[in-house]
């Protein structure tokens, strides 16, 4: 198995010992994520929007052990199977969120849990998002009653480059790894424009304007190359069993920014302009890294094109904007200009603890406007919005995303067409086991923080 | 006959629309589904014929008077024009740049005991109709909002006056009897009340009583002779608009300002179903934001969903607001949540139109559908709480709005740029 950090695995001739390199992704802080058992579930009849871009009326979902066995029409249940009747109801793949705060910012906002900027170094690729999670945050199980089983929970923007995200199953749990995706890669978040250059500029340090925040991120990714190359040399001697061998010092900032250049971190940038979006991808060339998705990204309209050549998903809003100067050019039809294209890949995100229960209400404006522009955009189509592309996003598409057979089996059943202010998830599985249920209190989760509070028959 | 089409076509042309001072235009809108918001209730198939800028006549079969546009609403949904929420449009443009937001008074004070307070400040003195967030909101079938001055650092949680204003681009645009005295209590008002939110109701008592002037001038009073005055009108039955979250905060506040001589609304009111009997038997009403479900912090553990929906049953009048100002037009949104959760539709819509007029002052003359009213009206593609619903047509005072912004500019400039280098 390939658990290095800094390549030289498979289909490389000079195997270096996995001894000699740094931790690998998934060797530390492990996922201990155990998907709960349960019985076979037939869901009968109702409207799939399967995230594949298909739409199958009053058809039939089978989850088996937790994962997807079948999608079709009249699909036979296995022997004691729960049946579900989906008359008039519409499922689709759990839905995901490409950038959450959920656990680093929590709910209450208190300063003791405000934990999800290290606003001390505009450089903090060593600090990762997931060692700043509260389980407990509440936002969770709200965020679950909208439909989400999965996120990426990412640091803040004030940071050049801010540190590694992950990648939660939205389950109740007591610690992190609990809810940690088994197998997702982490991410890194970056950010463009005003905040680190308002933020640091204000305290007088670099960076205080746009080019040096670029010469921010160039020189970190010099003394990532050299890190790199430093490792391979000393994996050379190792191999070539040199006595003289001595381990270059390990550094937790370089170990991330090195994994990124690998593509083992998958890189995940805030930016709103078009001009900034473009001269990143400038500099992932320079580098040689690829970005897989530009975050918020108000102005991708501009350069839908581009981002659909370049294979850059971007994560947006339905339709927040103005609050700074880099967000002044906002429309609704953001999202539907970014899916216009062939593969366009437009993800709808919340960065929000309130956004993160309706993702499926900002699509459906998206898609309204999107429409009203002249781009017919079906509900099969932007349900991929919710699902599929931010999968693609997280690099767990072959995991989640889709109802197909195989898939986890990340399944929502929504009371109508969720794609309406008045739609609801009605009942939500993770790998096939019941997360939630809106019919029954005791079948939905409860952080441990609001036990005790003055809350009788909580509406969720 | 001239058709919604025709007439956007003479929009477009310059011709009904010339800037903020245009003339309203007689029309007649003809085969609505409009929802009156009166005991009327929602009326298939009707006419609205609109003159001189107010609704002449409601029913069926009206003649349109020679010169007056026609336009075939064919079944859709018409309303008055919805209420914007509070906001600081047309004061604040660009939240992150200080030189270009008005919303809030300082006057450096740091410590309490140095504090100034300025309740004669009125925000609605820097009113920009020219901004760029009145078209983008008002296109969207909002055609009114409540200026809101702000507490800032250095200021006081007395924040000062605002009022209504009509979004139509005129510069005097404030709505005579709307003024409102603004006052944030609770956990979010400490830094001006020394830390303790019990301060809050010693310093307004030390303020009121200056301001009726009936006990010993303090060696150092709150108020100027200005504010006095301002103050001691708002204590003879003015409105004050009460910033408050947590049950028992609400309940103090709204009994202390009443008790006061004030006529108080209460906005937040995350935990305000929990006092919800009260507040109907007071006749208090409540501006909240039905998104509001998670337990934002301390003051607001109760947090919920139907939070509107249990209000309603108890009596108490419920309307909108907390979208802000960049994207007030959310608060269809919150509306159309909170009918997910068990709000009956009507009392949401009227919690966009009537009840908010209300409750400003202005209901006498807008939020309805009615002869007299103001013709501010919105023709809807579909059901006006929906999501995936637009405005296809806006007037504000009998004038069709033309249905452009600064973002439809932006759409339309750089859809044709995508189209020209995309194949799909």
């Amino acid at each position: 198995m390939c658990l290095t950090l800094l390549g030289a695995c498979a289909g490389q001739p000079n195997k270096t010992p996995d001894a000699a390199l740094p931790a690998a992704r998934h060797a530390a802080y492990a996922s201990t994520y155990q998907a709960a058992s349960s019985p076979p579930v037939l869901i009968r009849g109702a409207t799939l929007l399967t995230g594949t871009g298909q739409r199958l009326d009053e058809a039939d979902v089978l989850i088996v052990a937790g994962r997807i066995s079948a999608v079709g029409h009249k699909l036979e249940a296995p022997a004691g199977a729960q049946l579900i009747d989906g008359k008039g109801k519409w499922v689709t793949p759990g839905l995901i969120d490409a950038h959450s705060h959920l656990g680093v910012y929590p709910s209450p906002n208190v300063r003791a849990h405000s934990d999800g900027n290290e606003i001390t170094n505009p450089v903090t690729a060593n600090v990762w998002a997931e060692h700043s999670v509260w389980p407990q945050d509440p936002g969770f199980e709200k965020a679950l009653a909208g439909g989400v089983t999965t996120m990426q929970v990412l640091p803040g923007s004030a940071n050049l480059i801010g540190g590694r995200t992950v990648v939660l199953k939205n389950v109740a749990a007591v610690t992190y790894q609990a809810m940690k995706f088994p197998g997702a890669p982490q991410g890194l978040k970056m950010a463009c424009g005003e905040n680190p250059k308002r933020i640091y500029g204000e305290r007088k340090q670099a960076p205080s304007t746009r080019m040096g925040n670029v010469a921010g991120y160039r020189a970190q990714w010099v003394e990532a190359q050299q890190y790199v190359r430093d490792f391979d040399e000393y994996g050379k001697k190792l191999a070539a069993k040199d006595k003289d061998a001595k381990p270059p010092k390990r550094d937790l900032r370089l170990d991330t920014l090195a994994a990124a250049l690998k593509g083992e971190i998958l890189i995940q940038i805030h930016c709103y302009r078009s001009d900034e979006m473009a001269l990143m991808l400038d500099m992932a060339d320079e580098f040689g890294y690829r970005i897989t998705a530009f975050h918020h990204a108000v102005e991708a309209y501009k350069i839908a094109d581009l981002l659909a050549e370049r294979r850059v998903c971007a994560a947006m809003w339905a339709d927040w904007w103005g609050y700074k100067m880099e967000l002044f050019d906002g429309i609704q039809e953001n999202i539907a200009f970014v899916d216009y294209p062939a593969n366009g890949c437009a993800i709808v995100h919340s960065d929000s603890e309130e956004g993160i229960q309706r993702l499926n209400q900002e699509a459906a404006k998206a898609m309204a406007r999107g429409s009203r522009a002249g781009l017919s955009i079906a509900p099969e189509r932007a349900i991929m919005w919710l699902t599929a592309n931010p999968a693609r996003a997280l690099g767990i598409d072959q995991q989640t995303g889709t109802l197909e057979a195989g898939k986890m089996a990340d399944v929502v059943i929504w009371n109508r067409n969720p794609f309406s202010v008045y739609a609801l998830a009605e009942k939500v599985f993770i790998d096939g086991a019941p997360a939630y249920d809106r019919a029954r209190r005791n079948a939905q989760p409860r952080s441990d923080f609001m036990l005790g509070q003055p809350l009788p028959g909580v509406a969720p | 006959m001239i058709t919604l089409r025709s007439v956007l076509a003479l929009i477009a042309a310059g011709t009904l629309w010339s800037g903020g001072a245009a003339m309203a235009q007689d029309v007649l809108i003809r085969g609505a589904e409009v929802h009156t918001v009166t005991g009327q209730g929602k009326l298939d198939n009707t006419d609205v014929l609109v003159r001189g800028g107010k609704i002449e006549a409601v029913g069926v079969g009206l003649a349109a008077p020679p010169g007056t546009a026609v336009i075939e609403a064919k079944g859709r949904p018409l309303t008055p024009g919805f209420f914007g929420g509070l906001s600081d449009i047309g004061i604040n443009e660009v939240p992150s740049e200080k030189a270009t937001v008005d919303s809030g008074l300082t006057v450096g004070a740091d410590k309490l005991m140095d504090a100034q307070w300025r309740p004669e400040f009125d925000v609605t003195l820097a009113y920009n109709p020219n901004s760029v967030l009145l078209p983008v909101t008002r296109i969207e079938g909002l055609t009114w909002t409540v200026l809101t001055p702000e507490s800032i650092p250095g200021g006081s949680f007395v924040a000062g006056q605002g009022a209504a204003v009509l979004l139509d681009g005129g510069y005097d645009a404030v709505l005579g009897g709307s003024q409102a005295l603004f006052v944030n209590l609770g956990g979010d008002a400490l830094q001006w009340s020394g830390g303790s939110r019990a301060a809050q109701y010693m310093l307004l008592e030390q303020a009121f009583r200056e301001a009726r002037g009936n006990s010993p001038a303090a060696p150092q009073p709150l108020l100027h002779p200005a504010g006095r005055e301002v103050l001691a009108k708002y204590l003879g039955g003015g409105r004050v608009v009460l910033h408050v979250e947590r049950a028992a905060d609400i309940r103090r506040a709204v009994a202390f300002v009443r008790q006061a001589g004030m006529k108080p609304i209460v906005v937040g009111g995350t935990e305000a179903w929990m006092v919800a009997d009260e507040l109907a038997r007071n006749g208090v009403p409540v501006l909240l934001d039905p998104l509001e479900n998670l337990p934002s912090d301390f003051d607001g553990i109760g947090a919920r969903l139907d939070n509107a929906a249990l209000l309603y049953r108890a009596g108490v009048r419920v309307a909108f607001s907390g979208s802000g100002s960049l994207n007030a037009r959310k608060i269809r949104q919150q509306a159309g949540s909170a009918v997910a959760h068990g709000l009956p539709w009507n009392a949401a819509l009227a919690g966009l139109t009537a009840i908010p007029a209300e409750l400003f002052g202005i209901g006498a003359g807008r939020g309805r559908i009615a002869v007299g009213q103001a013709a501010d009206l919105v023709l809807w593609s579909g059901d006006p709480l929906e999501v995936t619903t637009a405005a296809e047509q806006v007037w504000i005072a009998g004038r069709a709005i033309e249905m452009r912004s600064r973002q439809t500019e932006l759409r339309d400039r750089h859809l044709e740029r995508l189209r020209s280098k995309t194949a799909r």
